[in-house]
This record gives C-alpha cells, sequence and structure tokens, in this order.
C-alpha cells in the first residue's frame, strides 16, 4: 500500500515537470516567461511531491505510536508496568498477523480485533488525506503557473531547503549516535567509578559476569581498568606510524618529484591498490605469515616471543596505512607551484636540496595532516588486532608479547551472548565515546597544527 | 665583448620545433632583450641559458651555446655551477615560503658561500640594497616572503638571484605581474644592475624593452628574425616584419 503510493506520488511529480514545461511554452506563445520552461516544470513538480511526501513521512512516523496509544489504553485499569505494557502491544500485534502462537485470551482477541480495525482506518485515512493534498498543492501550484508568477526563486528557495534538509539529516545523525554513546556510558560510570576506568590497570571484564545476580562490587574495581587498552592502542599504532611514516613519506618524495611520468602513471595505483586491501586480510597476513613468522626468528635469536605478537599487528597495519601517506604526501607535494621549484633550480639547488628545503616546508601542513589521518585510522583499526595481536589486555611495552586495544576489546565484548543491562556490556560504550574523544582530539590537534602553518606559509 | 655565444640552435618539445636555428652574441655587462609576440619562443630561448629545460621532459635542445668559451649544451656541464653564475626571475615573482632572509640566503647557503653568519648577513644586506629593498624590509626580515606586495616580491627575487654574484641574469618578463610603479623600479634596477652583470631579459613590452636595453632582438614564429642595436631596432629596422611588429601592425 505505503509502496503504491509512493510511486504514485513520484510518478506524478514526473509527469507534472513534463506538464509544467509544456504549459510554459504554450505561456510562451502569448507572452515573456519568468524563467526558462524547466522551471516552471520544478515548479509543479516540487509542489507536488514535497508536501505529500513530508505528510507521508511524518504519518508513517506517528501513526504507530498513536496506535499504540489506542490499544494500550484498554490496559490502563490493571496496574501493568510499563515492560508489561510493550509485552501486551507485541502479542496484539503478532495475534493479528497471525504469526501468535501463545494462549489467546478472549481480552487479547479484543484487543488484536481492534488493532486490525485502527490499522484500516488509517490506512484508508492516510491515503485520503495525501489525495487531498495532492488535489491542493497541485492545483495550487498549477495557478501560480497560470498566472506566469515568477518561478525561478521559489525552484531555488525549495532546492536550498532540500540540501539543507539533507545536511541537518548527516548532523542530527552524527549526534545522535554521539548521545547515545555517552548515555550508555554514563550509565556504566554509575556501576563502575570513572577513576577505576581511566586509570586501573587491570582489564578483565569476563570476571564480573555471574549468573543471575549482582556482580560483586570489589571485583567490578578491578576488572575496568582501560590503561592497558589504551597503552595497547597507542603502542601498537606507534609501531604502526614506525613503519608508515618513513616508508610513506619517502615513496611520496619519489613519486612526486623523482619519479618520470611512466613510472608514476603505474606506481601511484599500485600503491593506491594497497588501501583497497580489506583489513581483513591484513589480518590473516599478520596472524597467518608475521607472526609466526617473528616468533621463529625471535626464537632463532633465542628471544622469548608470542605467535600473537604487537609487532607483527603493529609492522602489518603500518603496511596498510603506508598509501595513505605516500598517496596524500604525493599529492600535497605535486601541488606546490612548479614555479617555486623553478626558483630553487634556477638558484642552482639540485633534487634533494629543493626537495629539503622549498617542497617539504611548504607541504608540511598537508603532510602532517595525512600523517594525523593516518594516525586515527591506526588508532581506530580492529581487525588487525582481533587476528594478530590476541585478546589478552596485558599491561606491556615489550613489542613481543600479545597486547590488545580499546577496538579489539569491544569486539570482544560485543560478540556472543550479551545482556544489555550488564556493566560488561556498557563498557563498550565507554570505550567507545574514549576513542572518539581521542580521535576528536587527535583531528582537532591536526587541523590547528595545519592551520598554524599555513598561516606560516602563505 | 661577447658573453653568450649561441649558434644554430634548434629546440623541440617532442616532436614540436619551438626554435630554429637561433644565432645570437650576447654582449658582455649589457641588456639584452628579447621581445616578439606570445609563443614566439624567445623564453625557450633564455631558459636554454641556464638549462632550465632540464626540468621539462619532452624537451630537446640541439646546436651550441657557449659562455665565456664554455659549452652549456653539454652533458658534461656541471648545471649547479652554472646556475650558480646565471641567475634567473621569473614571470611571476615566487618568493619561498620562508622569511625573507632565508630566501636571499638560500643561494648562498646551498653554494656554500658565505663561511660565518656575519657574512651571511652581510651578503643578504648587500644584495637586498642592490634590489633596492633594503630600505623597506630591513626591520622584518624574519617575516615571511610572501607576504610582500607583489614589486616587493618580484625585488626579493631579484636579490635573491643576485645573492650568489652571478655574471649573467636572466629576467623572463620580470614586470609582466607588476604595476606601473613597480615596474618603473625594477626597471632602474635593471639600469644599476648591467654596471656588474649581463643581463637577458624577455619582455612584451616594447617600451621597456625601447627603455632599458641595449640591443634587442626579435623573435618570430621560434625564428630570430633580427637582432642588433635597440635604436636601430626600433628607429630602423632592416626587416619588414620587424617594423611591423614595432609599429604595432601585428602580435
Amino acid at each position: 500500500m505505503n509502496l503504491i503510493l509512493v510511486t504514485f506520488i513520484i510518478l506524478l511529480a514526473f509527469t507534472s515537470y513534463y506538464f509544467g514545461r509544456k504549459k510554459a511554452l504554450v505561456i510562451q506563445s502569448s507572452q515573456r516567461l519568468t524563467a526558462l520552461p524547466k522551471f516552471y516544470g520544478y515548479y509543479l513538480a516540487a509542489w507536488c511531491a514535497a508536501p505529500a511526501l513530508i505528510i507521508f513521512a511524518l504519518w508513517s512516523v506517528f501513526e504507530p505510536s498513536i496506535v499504540k496509544t489506542f490499544i494500550l489504553q484498554d490496559y490502563t485499569d490493571q496496574n501493568l508496568t510499563k515492560n508489561e505494557l510493550q509485552l501486551i502491544y507485541t502479542k496484539v500485534k503478532a495475534l493479528a498477523a497471525g504469526t501468535y502462537t501463545g494462549n489467546i485470551t478472549n481480552f487479547l482477541d479484543e484487543s488484536a480485533n481492534k488493532y486490525i480495525q485502527l490499522k484500516g482506518i488509517a490506512n484508508s485515512a492516510k491515503v485520503a488525506i495525501i489525495l487531498a493534498i495532492l488535489i491542493f498543492s497541485l492545483s495550487f501550484a498549477y495557478r501560480s503557473v497560470q498566472k506566469n508568477d515568477r518561478m525561478r526563486e521559489p525552484v531555488e528557495i525549495f532546492l536550498k531547503w532540500v540540501l539543507f534538509v539533507a545536511s541537518l539529516g548527516a548532523v542530527l545523525v552524527t549526534i545522535g549516535i554521539v548521545f547515545s554513546l555517552l548515555f550508555e556510558a554514563i550509565r556504566f560510570f554509575q556501576a563502575v567509578k570513572i577513576f577505576d576506568f581511566i586509570f586501573g590497570t587491570h582489564w578483565y571484564p569476563a570476571k564480573t559476569f555471574v549468573r543471575d545476580g549482582q556482580p560483586d562490587p570489589e571485583l567490578m574495581k578491578d576488572a575496568f581498568g582501560a590503561v592497558p587498552l589504551f597503552a595497547g592502542t597507542f603502542f601498537i599504532a606507534f609501531i604502526a606510524m614506525c613503519v608508515a611514516i618513513p616508508i610513506g613519506l619517502l615513496s611520496g618524495i619519489y613519486l612526486s618529484e623523482y619519479a618520470g611520468r611512466g613510472i608514476r602513471k603505474y606506481a601511484k595505483p599500485i600503491i593506491e591498490i594497497l588501501a583497497g586491501i580489506p583489513t581483513v586480510v591484513y589480518g590473516f597476513f599478520a596472524a597467518l605469515t608475521v607472526g609466526p613468522f617473528v616468533k621463529e626468528i625471535g626464537n632463532a635469536m633465542g628471544l622469548e616471543v608470542s605467535a600473537e605478537s604487537a609487532l607483527a599487528a603493529g609492522a602489518v597495519m603500518g603496511v596498510m596505512i603506508i598509501p595513505f601517506i605516500s598517496s596524500l604526501s604525493d599529492d600535497v607535494m605535486t601541488a606546490v607551484p612548479q614555479n617555486l621549484r623553478d626558483g630553487s633550480y634556477a638558484m642552482g639547488a639540485t633534487k634533494s636540496e629543493t626537495v629539503k628545503k622549498v617542497i617539504f616546508p611548504a607541504a608540511l601542513p598537508g603532510i602532517v595532516g595525512s600523517i594525523l589521518l593516518a594516525v586515527s585510522r591506526a588508532v581506530g583499526e580492529t581487525m588487525i588486532v582481533v587476528m594478530a595481536s590476541g585478546l589478552a589486555a596485558n599491561l606491556t611495552m615489550n613489542p613481543l608479547e600479545s597486547t590488545s586495544t580499546i577496538t579489539a576489546q569491544i569486539v570482544v565484548i560485543l560478540i556472543g551472548d550479551q545482556q544489555f543491562g550488564d556493566p560488561k556490556t556498557q563498557s563498550a560504550f565507554a570505550l567507545g565515546i574514549s576513542l572518539f574523544i581521542v580521535t576528536l582530539l587527535l583531528n582537532v590537534i591536526a587541523l590547528s597544527v595545519v592551520k598554524k602553518y599555513r598561516e606560516k606559509y602563505e | 665583448m661577447s658573453k653568450i655565444k649561441a649558434e644554430n640552435v634548434n629546440v623541440y618539445y617532442g616532436s614540436k620545433q619551438a626554435l630554429f636555428d637561433v644565432s645570437i652574441d650576447i654582449a658582455e655587462k649589457e641588456v639584452t632583450a628579447l621581445i616578439g609576440p606570445s609563443g614566439c619562443g624567445k623564453s625557450t630561448f633564455l631558459r636554454c641559458l641556464n638549462r632550465m629545460n632540464d626540468v621539462i621532459e619532452i624537451c630537446r635542445v640541439e646546436g651550441s651555446i657557449k659562455m665565456d668559451n664554455l659549452e652549456l649544451n653539454s652533458r658534461k656541464l656541471d648545471v649547479v655551477r652554472l646556475r650558480e653564475n646565471v641567475g634567473m626571475v621569473f614571470q611571476k615573482p615566487n618568493p619561498f615560503p620562508k622569511t625573507i632572509y632565508e630566501n636571499v640566503a638560500y643561494g648562498p647557503t646551498i653554494h656554500g658561500i658565505a663561511q660565518s653568519k656575519e657574512e651571511m648577513d652581510q651578503i643578504v644586506e648587500t644584495s637586498l640594497k642592490k634590489a633596492a629593498l633594503w630600505n623597506e624590509v630591513k626591520d622584518r626580515l624574519d617575516e615571511i616572503g610572501t607576504g610582500l606586495s607583489g614589486g616587493q616580491q618580484q625585488r626579493l627575487c631579484i636579490a635573491r638571484a643576485i645573492s650568489v654574484s652571478p655574471e649573467v641574469i636572466l629576467m623572463d618578463e620580470p614586470c609582466s605581474a607588476l604595476d606601473p610603479i613597480a615596474t618603473a623600479q625594477i626597471e632602474e634596477l635593471i639600469d644599476d644592475l648591467k654596471k656588474e652583470v649581463t643581463i637577458v631579459i624577455v619582455t612584451h613590452s616594447m617600451s621597456q624593452a625601447a627603455r632599458v636595453s641595449q640591443k634587442t632582438g626579435f623573435f618570430h614564429l621560434g625564428k630570430l628574425i633580427e637582432f642588433g642595436p635597440t635604436d636601430k631596432i626600433f628607429k630602423n629596422p632592416d626587416n619588414q616584419q620587424t617594423q611591423d611588429y614595432i609599429t604595432g601592425r601585428f602580435g
């Protein structure tokens, strides 16, 4: 029903576009048009589709809750809790749809009939209202087309609002996500002290799990210390950057300044392919190839090496990040104006001097930006760590041991069975929001660094 | 006395020939102006004199260009040394995004000319004075060179070029991005500089060529049509094409 209605509105909008344009051509024969004919079409189409679709959307949003209120009205005198009411409503809906398999009481049966009835009324009302709106708005728009009113401005204003709503939607969704993270995290911090979370050095949420009961508050204190996770996250990111920055920057410099056109044409896409490899693939590459390799070499040197080591995960993550740095720094260095290069060469500077003293400083804001972007990427990377560096949150600075990161722990917490009110589950949100804050800080720093250098060099 | 002697220079960009058998004698401590309509090859020729065409991958130069009997168009030439001796000023002012001081000190640093900080300060000061910029910037040497006005930037580029005491300075339409006052300042500067250096200037403005140069060469479609004393070129050219161009009948 809904699908038919929406399709009908959209088809009608298309038709009215052509109709409006045709009408404009008719008007053209007797008087001067106020805009190009297509604007007449847009005007009609917008008036046709926009009001009807808006009402349709609002109706779809509010209809279920209104129907629900009507149904549950019958139960107000039974002193039921919110959860019980919700359960009853779910039962009623299931019964109406014919998928209910439990005991059918008379009361429930009645409610289900009422539900079906209400739905029917709502549906016909919806169709009637929307048809009325369509007729009303179309006739209004058609009259102003007939009068040859100004067409360009309303269409432009309409487009402005469409764009505004789109960006508003994006912003609202982001805010919504942040707030849901925040609220769950606050609930977590009601169970676990924020101090214990930030400064605790022991992360072992699994031990707080108690079947059908409240966990021991003493245990809670020592199970949610996030320090090992932060340390692990930054440690692995650090190893990754140690791999990615030198290789990425040097290859970026090679590509932008030294490589001939032929080499650049092939080398750049190949490096960018690295960025397209799914991280899972890097993950099993790290777990199955690099990890054992590191272990073997370590053992040959007489070192104690775990098969899942921070070194393996970090190194592979570094390889994954190389294309970010090399490709972005290549772009910003290529964007340095040729006349600066010419100026330097004309002074008798060699290529390496020119790169070191002119190109690199001029491109520095972009390069710093690309590096910080790569750091956020490394901090947020999950799959490689889960697969290659283990899940035990050891607090260690030894790259040969296994360690874990914030993202990997979130995965551990949220896969498998979980209870929503459980502090263990909620801790994922706390970790999520701390990760969000860290990346946000990194981005803010990146932006301000870039801005500072830009002021200096422009 | 001849400083640069070019003989039968042909330049190709890929398969397209840009210069045809250009032969020219550039005299020492004089200003030589190269004029001609856009795309006539005058900048291409200028860039042969300090091998800036090396930067362009598809560019190929044939023929002989000798400076003080040193063959410039040779694989064995030390390009770094050549460019230390032959400075260049570009059409668009292109100071580095560094401080004014660093801009001028750039050449002396890469060629290891100054032995001490004092010596470097001295070089920077003299260069800026010669470029008639010292009085305007002496109190703000640590400001970014790109923050200066267009005319000041161009004089900074000239200061940068003369900081390594070159024997020749090439100027590629140095005033085309400047207003008349800044242009007058640069022209005055060129007049001063020619006491010490040989200057080759490419210009679109015939009046500028007439004002600053002693010799003028007229290029058209990649050929050097006429070359001679500026007075003669402007008042009594031998070639009809030159005559037409000078009097503004084409170009």
